[in-house]
C-alpha cells in the first residue's frame, strides 16, 4: 500500500535513534507564483534572498518577544527532543524540536549575537546558505504547530512560534508552501478552505435537510445568511461534506433545532479555519478573521459559535479579540466566541436538550485531544475545561468511554500528525509516520478495553485519521466527530 | 597580579550588568502581540506569576518530562545556591547570622553541583540525542563551571587559601580603597574561571535565566475573551475595520 516503510506500534513506546537524513527527501510542493501573489508575497525566490531573510528575521525578532526569549534561551538540555511525533515516528534528528530551532537559531546567532559574529561555528552560529534555506523549507514543513515540546520545556520555548516565523521569512523571499498558500488564497477569491461556491453550499445544504427529515421526522434546518439570527455559526468547510465531518454537523443542526435557538451561516465566512496562522502571517490573520467580524455585524447576530476545528479554535478563542475586536456589539453575557461543545454542554446540563445514550450503545469511545484545543486555548470557566467539556460532552451522548494512555491525551497529547499546514497528499510518508504516537495509544485501548470508535473534534484531524488509520491496520470509520454522537443521542421532539 | 585581578572583576561585572540589562530592555521592549500561553494555563496574571516562580523554584515543565535530567538539574542548580549563599560573606561585613548558619550547608552544595555537572557532562557525552544537539559550547559551559566548582572544592577542602585577604580584596574593590589579593595560584584559577562566566553570561544560554521570566508561553494568564490584548505594532490593522 505504501512505498515506506510504516512504523511499528510497540506495547511500550520506544523512543529511535537518531537516524540522520531519515526524512530529508519529505519536501511540500512550493508555491507557484498564482499562490504567493494574491498574499502579497513574491511569486519565485528573490535575487537578494539571503539579505531579505536576515532583513525579515531583524524584523519579527522586533515584533514577537517569543523569538529573542525563545532563541537566546535554549540550554540544549534535551527535555523536548522526545516529545515530538515526528521525530518519535521518522527518527530524523532534525525533528527533534531543539534541532529544529537549531536551523533557525544559528542564523539568528550569525547575525544577531555578538557571540554568533564572534566566534561562528563555536556557539553554532552559521550563514544562510541555500543549503541550509533548503534544511528550513523542508523541516519547517515536518511541524505541525502542535506545541507539544512546548509543555515539557523548562522554558516553554515554543518551536510552533519558530516555525511560524520561518515559514513568514520564506513566505517574504519567495519560497511559500503550495498547500497552505492556495488555501488562503480559495478563502479570499472564494470565501472558504475547499473553495466551494455558495451556490454548490446551498445545494448540499439543501440534500441535508431533506435527507435529515426523511431519517428523523424533524425539519432541521440549516439556514445561511439569516438577519436577526441569534447565532452565527463559523465552521470549517470540511463540515459540510467530509466524512464523519458532516455527521457533527448534522449534531450542531439538531442541537440549534432542539434549543430553539435561530441560527445562521454566512455566506461571508463559510471557513471556519484560519491559515495564515500556520504561516505565521498577522496580517492575513487578520483580513481572515474580518470576514467573521463583518458577518456577524452584517447578520446583526447576538453570539458567534465555533464548530468543531482544532486551529480554528484556537484563533478564534486566543486571537480573535485581538484581531478582529472588541466584540462589545454582540449579547455580553455570553464569552466571545463560544465553541459548539460549549454550547451544547450547557444546553445540556440545563435539560433544554435531551439525550439518550443508548443510541450510542454499539460504540465504545475514547477522545483524541487535539493539539490547537488542548494547548492552545480553552473551553468553559474554568482551567483546562477545554480536556473536560469535550469529555462530559461525550460520556452524555454514549455510555462507555476510555481515555488512552495519561501520557497522550490532554496537554500531553500527541498530534494526529496531519495538523500545521501538512495535510497534504505530498507529505503522506510524514503524516503516517507522525501518526505513530498516537496509534500506538490508541492500538493499546483498542485490544485491552475494546475501544472501538476515536472522538474528535477538529476537522484536520477527522481528516488525517481517515487517511491514515488503514496503514496501521484499523478501519478508517473509527474516526467519529463529537457531534455526531450527540446527534445519534438527541432526543428530538418535545421536551417534557 | 591583584591590579590585574581588580581590572579584570570590574570589567566583568560592567559587562555582566550592562550585557543583562540590554538583554532584559529588548526583552521587555519587543512586545507580545499575541495570546499565546500554553495551555491548560491560570486565568490570572497572579496564577501566571505562580506558574513562573514553579518553574524557577521547583522546575516543574522538566520535571513532567524527565525525572532523571530533573534530578540532574536539581543537584546543580540548587548546589549552586547553596554555594552563592555561602559566597556572600566574601562580599559584606558584618556577616549576616542566616548565611554563617549556612556555611556548613554550602560546602555540601558544592559537591553537590560539582556532582550534578559531572553526570549532565556524561550525560551530553553517552546519550546520542543529546550528543546530537550538544555544541562546543555546551560542552565548554559545564568544563568551566566545573572548573570553578572544582577550583573552590579543593580550596575549601584541601589547599586552604587566606580567605580573610580574599575578603579584604573584594570588599576593597567594592569601596574603592584597592587591597592585595594573596598569591595562591589556585585562587587565580578560580577567580579568572568565575571573571570568564561573568564575561560570558549575558552572550550565551546562560540567558535562560532572565528568559525564564519573559517566557510568554508561561507567564501570560489564560483571559483572551475577556481581555483585549493588543500590540502597539499591531494597531495599525485598527483603521479600515467595519464597525457596527
Ligand atoms: C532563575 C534561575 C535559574 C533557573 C530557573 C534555571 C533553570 C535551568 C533548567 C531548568 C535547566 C535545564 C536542565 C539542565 O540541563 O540542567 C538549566 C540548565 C542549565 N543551567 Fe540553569 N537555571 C537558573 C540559573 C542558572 C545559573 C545562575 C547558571 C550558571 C551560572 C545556570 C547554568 C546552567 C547550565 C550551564 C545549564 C545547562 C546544563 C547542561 O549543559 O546540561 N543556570 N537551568
Ligand atoms: S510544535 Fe509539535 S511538531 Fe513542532 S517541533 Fe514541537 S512537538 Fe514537533
Ligand atoms: S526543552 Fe527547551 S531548553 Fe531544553 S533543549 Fe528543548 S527547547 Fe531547549
Amino acid at each position: 500500500m505504501a512505498d515506506f516503510e510504516i512504523p511499528v506500534l510497540n506495547e511500550i513506546p520506544v523512543v529511535p535513534a537518531p537516524k540522520p537524513g531519515a526524512t530529508a527527501h519529505l519536501k511540500s510542493f512550493p508555491a507557484a507564483k498564482q499562490h504567493q501573489e494574491p498574499l502579497g508575497y513574491p511569486g519565485e525566490l528573490v535575487d537578494n534572498w539571503q539579505t531579505k531573510a536576515i532583513e525579515v528575521m531583524g524584523e519579527l525578532l522586533g515584533k514577537y518577544r517569543s523569538l529573542p526569549v525563545f532563541l537566546d534561551s535554549c540550554v540544549k538540555c534535551g527535555s523536548c527532543a522526545d516529545k515530538c511525533h515526528y521525530f518519535l515516528g521518522t527518527g530524523d534528528p532534525k525533528n527533534m524540536p531543539v534541532a529544529r530551532q537549531d536551523l533557525f537559531r544559528s542564523v539568528y546567532r550569525k547575525h544577531f549575537t555578538p557571540a554568533g559574529k564572534l566566534l561562528g561555528d563555536l556557539v553554532g552560529a552559521r550563514e544562510m546558505t541555500r543549503e541550509l534555506l533548503d534544511d528550513w523549507y523542508n523541516y519547517f514543513h515536518q511541524c505541525s504547530q502542535c506545541r507539544r515540546c512546548s509543555v515539557f520545556c523548562p522554558y516553554g520555548i515554543d518551536t510552533a512560534e519558530i516555525s511560524m516565523a520561518a515559514r513568514e521569512i520564506m513566505d517574504r523571499i519567495g519560497l511559500g508552501q503550495k498547500y497552505c498558500n492556495e488555501i488562503i488564497g480559495k478563502v479570499y477569491s472564494v470565501g472558504n478552505n475547499l473553495g466551494l461556491p455558495l451556490k454548490a453550499l446551498n445545494n448540499t445544504l439543501e440534500g441535508l435537510e431533506e435527507d435529515i427529515e426523511e431519517d428523523t421526522g424533524h425539519a432541521i434546518k440549516f439556514p445561511v445568511d439569516v438577519h436577526g439570527a441569534e447565532v452565527l455559526l463559523v465552521t470549517p468547510s470540511a463540515d459540510f461534506f467530509a466524512e464523519p465531518h458532516i455527521d457533527g454537523l448534522i449534531g450542531y443542526g439538531k442541537v440549534f433545532h432542539q434549543a430553539g435557538i435561530s441560527w445562521t451561516l454566512s455566506s461571508k465566512a463559510t471557513e471556519a479555519a484560519n491559515f495564515a496562522m500556520f504561516i505565521g502571517s498577522y496580517e492575513n490573520m487578520v483580513k481572515i478573521s474580518r470576514r467573521i467580524r463583518d458577518a456577524a455585524i452584517e447578520l446583526g447576530v447576538k453570539r458567534i459559535v465555533f464548530g468543531e476545528c482544532g486551529h480554528a479554535w484556537r484563533v478564534a478563542y486566543s486571537f480573535l479579540n485581538t484581531l478582529a475586536g472588541p466584540w462589545d456589539f454582540l449579547d455580553p453575557r455570553y464569552p466571545v466566541p463560544q465553541h459548539i461543545c460549549e454550547f451544547s454542554n450547557d444546553l445540556i446540563k440545563r435539560g433544554a436538550v435531551r439525550l439518550d445514550k443508548s443510541a450510542n450503545d454499539h460504540m465504545t469511545l475514547t477522545f483524541h485531544d487535539s493539539c490547537n484545543v488542548a494547548r492552545g486555548s480553552r473551553m468553559g470557566n474554568f482551567e483546562g475545561g477545554q480536556l473536560v467539556i469535550p469529555r462530559e460532552l461525550i460520556k452524555a451522548s454514549c455510555g462507555k468511554f476510555v481515555d488512552m494512555h495519561p501520557d497522550t491525551i490532554g496537554e500531553k497529547s500527541f498530534c494526529c500528525g496531519g495538523g500545521g499546514g501538512l495535510l497534504t497528499d505530498d507529505l503522506m510518508e510524514l503524516r503516517v509516520k507522525g501518526a505513530q504516537p498516537r496509534m500506538e495509544a490508541l492500538k493499546q485501548v483498542v485490544q485491552n478495553d475494546g475501544v472501538t470508535h476515536m472522538a474528535s473534534i477538529c476537522a484536520i484531524c477527522k481528516a488525517q485519521f481517515t487517511k491514515v488509520l488503514p496503514y496501521y491496520g484499523m478501519e478508517m470509520g473509527m474516526i467519529v466527530s463529537v457531534h455526531q454522537l450527540v446527534s445519534n443521542a438527541i432526543l428530538l421532539g418535545s421536551n417534557d | 597580579m591583584s591590579i590585574l585581578f581588580a581590572v579584570l572583576f570590574y570589567a566583568a561585572t560592567i559587562v555582566l550588568v550592562a550585557g543583562l540589562g540590554l538583554k532584559v530592555a529588548q526583552y521587555v521592549r519587543v512586545p507580545a502581540p499575541l495570546k499565546i500561553p500554553t495551555t491548560p494555563a491560570p486565568l490570572t496574571q497572579g496564577g501566571a506569576a505562580f506558574r513562573v516562580a514553579r518553574e524557577v523554584v521547583i522546575f516543574e515543565s522538566l520535571f513532567k518530562s524527565n525525572k532523571w535530567l530533573w534530578a540532574m538539574a536539581v543537584m546543580f542548580h540548587f548546589g549552586l545556591v547553596l554555594v552563592l549563599i555561602r559566597h556572600v560573606r566574601y562580599f559584606i561585613e558584618p556577616v549576616p547570622m542566616v548565611i554563617t548558619l549556612m556555611q556548613p550547608f554550602g560546602i555540601y552544595g558544592g559537591l553537590l553541583m560539582i556532582a550534578g555537572l559531572f553526570m549532565l557532562l556524561g550525560r551530553r557525552l553517552v546519550l546520542p540525542r543529546i550528543r546530537y544537539i550538544t555544541g562546543p559550547s555546551d560542552l565548554l559551559m559545564l568544563v568551566l563551571l566545573i572548573g570553578i566548582g572544582g577550583s573552590g572544592a579543593l580550596m575549601v577542602n584541601f589547599v586552604h587559601t587566606d580567605i580573610i585577604g580574599v575578603k579584604a580584596f573584594f570588599l576593597g574593590l567594592m569601596t574603592f580603597n584597592w587591597q592585595k589579593l594573596p598569591a595562591d595560584p589556585l585562587l587565580y584559577v578560580h577567580l579568572a574561571l568565575v571573571a570568564a562566566l561573568m564575561l560570558v553570561f549575558p552572550f550565551s544560554k546562560l540567558l535562560h535565566v532572565p528568559g525564564i521570566f519573559f517566557s510568554p508561553t508561561r507567564n501570560q494568564a489564560d483571559d483572551a475573551r475577556e481581555r483585549r490584548h493588543l500590540a502597539p505594532w499591531a494597531a495599525k490593522y485598527e483603521a479600515n475595520k467595519t464597525m457596527p
